[in-house]
């Protein structure tokens, strides 16, 4: 069973971004990138299906500019098999990633494709559910456990209001919820092997796919701030302040 | 052009993040239809059938919707949005909306344009990116506009209207995913989403026990939901549900206690727009007292019994 997991290159999520002066975006020079946290979910799930001897090959994706190549790296320090790059600089939305994995499924046939279930930098949460539904293939997203038998796979998916599971046959979409594993540190010896992988370029034109972005941003701003309160003393200074200052109790 | 929403329910009445996505939708020009999909869904087409601004109700009963899968609905959708010639799709950024939304905007080959919190214009809309540190308003050049509506930022419609309900031709059962269990948290406190007052607790609590043992008196006596920061929920002090956050609920209410909560960016991302923000910690720099509107440093195991009690 083969599986591909695509992984993205976003801000580090200990970076509090800043937006920029001229309000056309964030502040993105000179801050550090990391592996989108659920794309590192998604590939450590990966490659305990393999190390499980349920999948046999981890086929790491990523979309963009060619430092996407450490993200993939990173990906085969983790235990992905290789890894392709689609590379190119234009502003990449999720329809088109969508559109460029799809391309790429229709060459690898993987039986399952996993996701991170958003990346942290645009929140947007569609890419796995948009490429399920141009290759009309079932989806679950928001998965807590996952579990391959007999040809099928059943994830468990967290929901509002609790958890439910599913069954789908494959192959099947994936996204990952935080709960579904613990990525494990990548150690010295397999960061180094991970630099002898092999790993393949290619471009959205090689594969046919018009990249082109249907959403302009007009402008990025701060949000409005919230300037800290006061200090109370003790509870009965705060119910007093909850009460006759606040007014919501 | 008609607008339409598609509706969260549970059969017998609606989610209250359908009310919201509602309200988002009347921002719009256009008349307000709504789609409820579902089996044996009369209760909910006729609570949606009363909601203010809505004209019509559009219903699809059939067995296949009964699990609310994504696979059958969002083929329903398109198939509606094309008979109906919608200029706008709206739906909840609930579970239920994400899961769903992203689906059919690929079919109809359109960018989504996800978990939008305020409306410009019909085209332009302003969405959070990076967890909340920055907003951003973004142009969408699709013919038809597939949105998600991040419900606290827009005030739920109340009922006052009078729409017709037309049944409508369910589409085929794909039969691509079946359900086979699903575990709701049964709670008779307000939902998480919707509650005007929310009890939240962090590490600081130390241990399931104690989590339900100090913060349940006191959510009682507030008439308020039960949350919690990603590190409760990782440590297993509750479910995964309880999770406030950037990538848990995003949650407006009118007043949010913040108990042994520390407040990491993700956290406040999913908390920030509350009214009336009180932190309850033992480190006097927790960052969380930086957005509060009142903060207490204190061990959160005198002070809340000793809250409590005050109330």
């Amino acid at each position: 069973m083969k599986i591909l997991v695509p992984v993205k290159r976003v801000v580090d999520y200990n970076v509090k971004v800043r937006v920029k002066a001229d309000q056309s975006g964030v502040e993105l020079a000179n801050v550090k990138m990391a592996m989108n946290p659920f794309d590192e979910i998604a590939i450590e799930e990966a490659v305990r299906m393999k190390e499980a001897g349920v999948a046999s090959e981890v086929v790491a994706v990523s979309c963009g500019v060619a430092q996407c190549q450490e993200t993939l790296r990173t990906a085969m320090a983790i235990g992905a098999d290789r890894g392709i790059l689609v590379s190119t600089d234009a502003e990449l939305q999720p329809l088109a990633v969508a559109k460029l994995l799809k391309a790429l499924c229709d060459k690898e046939s993987p039986d399952l494709i996993i996701l991170g279930k958003q990346a942290i930098d645009d929140d947007a949460n569609q890419t796995g559910q948009m490429l399920a539904a141009l290759m009309n293939l079932p989806q679950a997203t928001f998965a807590s456990k996952v579990t391959v038998a007999e040809g099928k796979v059943s994830v468990m998916r967290e929901i509002d209001g609790g958890l439910e599971t599913i069954s789908m046959h494959m192959p099947a979409v994936i996204t990952t919820d935080l709960r579904l594993n613990e990525p494990r540190y990548a150690t010295l010896p397999n960061i180094m092997k991970a630099k002898k992988k092999p790993l393949e370029t290619v471009t959205p034109d090689a594969l046919g796919v018009d990249v082109a972005a249907r959403l302009t941003t007009v402008k990025v701003l701060e949000p409005a701030g919230r300037s800290a309160g006061v200090m109370v003393a003790d509870v009965a200074q705060l119910v007093d302040k909850l009460k006759n200052e606040a007014k919501v109790i | 052009m008609p607008i339409l929403v598609i509706a969260e329910h549970d059969k017998a009445g609606l989610k209250a993040a359908t009310r919201n996505t509602v309200a988002a939708a009347r921002a719009l020009d256009g008349e307000l239809h709504v789609l409820v999909a579902g089996a044996d869904c009369a209760g909910a087409c006729a609570a949606t059938a009363a909601l203010e601004g809505v004209s019509k109700v559009l219903c699809a009963d059939a067995a296949h919707y009964t699990d609310q899968g994504a696979e059958n609905i969002a083929a329903l959708i398109v198939s509606v949005a094309g008979a109906g010639g919608y200029s706008h799709l709206l739906a909840p950024a609930t579970t239920f909306g994400k899961n769903v939304m992203p689906r059919v905007a690929a079919l109809l080959d359109v960018a989504q344009v996800s978990e939008i919190v305020a409306i410009d214009s019909a085209d332009t809309f302003v969405r959070p990116i990076y967890a909340g540190n920055a907003l951003a308003t973004v142009k969408s050049s699709d013919a038809v506009k597939v949105i998600t509506v991040r419900t606290t930022a827009f005030d739920p419609v109340g009922d006052g209207g009078a729409a017709s309900i037309e049944p409508i031709t369910a589409g085929p059962d794909l039969a691509l995913s079946t359900l086979v269990s699903r575990e709701l948290t049964q709670s008779e406190r307000p939902e998480l989403g919707a509650a005007s007052v929310i009890v939240s607790g962090g590490r600081g609590l130390g241990s399931g026990e104690n989590y339900h043992a100090i913060l349940e008196p006191l959510a009682d006596t507030l008439g308020a939901a039960l949350g919690a920061s990603r590190a409760a929920v990782d440590a297993g002090f509750v479910p995964n549900d309880y999770q406030v956050g950037q990538t848990g609920k995003i949650v407006a209410p009118q007043l949010y206690l913040a108990i042994g909560i520390s407040g990491a960016i993700q956290h406040l991302a999913g908390m920030k727009d509350s009214k009336v923000i009180v932190a309850i910690n033992k480190d006097p720099e927790a960052p969380i007292f930086q957005i509060a509107d009142y903060g207490l440093v204190a061990d959160l195991f005198d002070a809340i019994p000793a809250l409590n009690a005050a109330l």
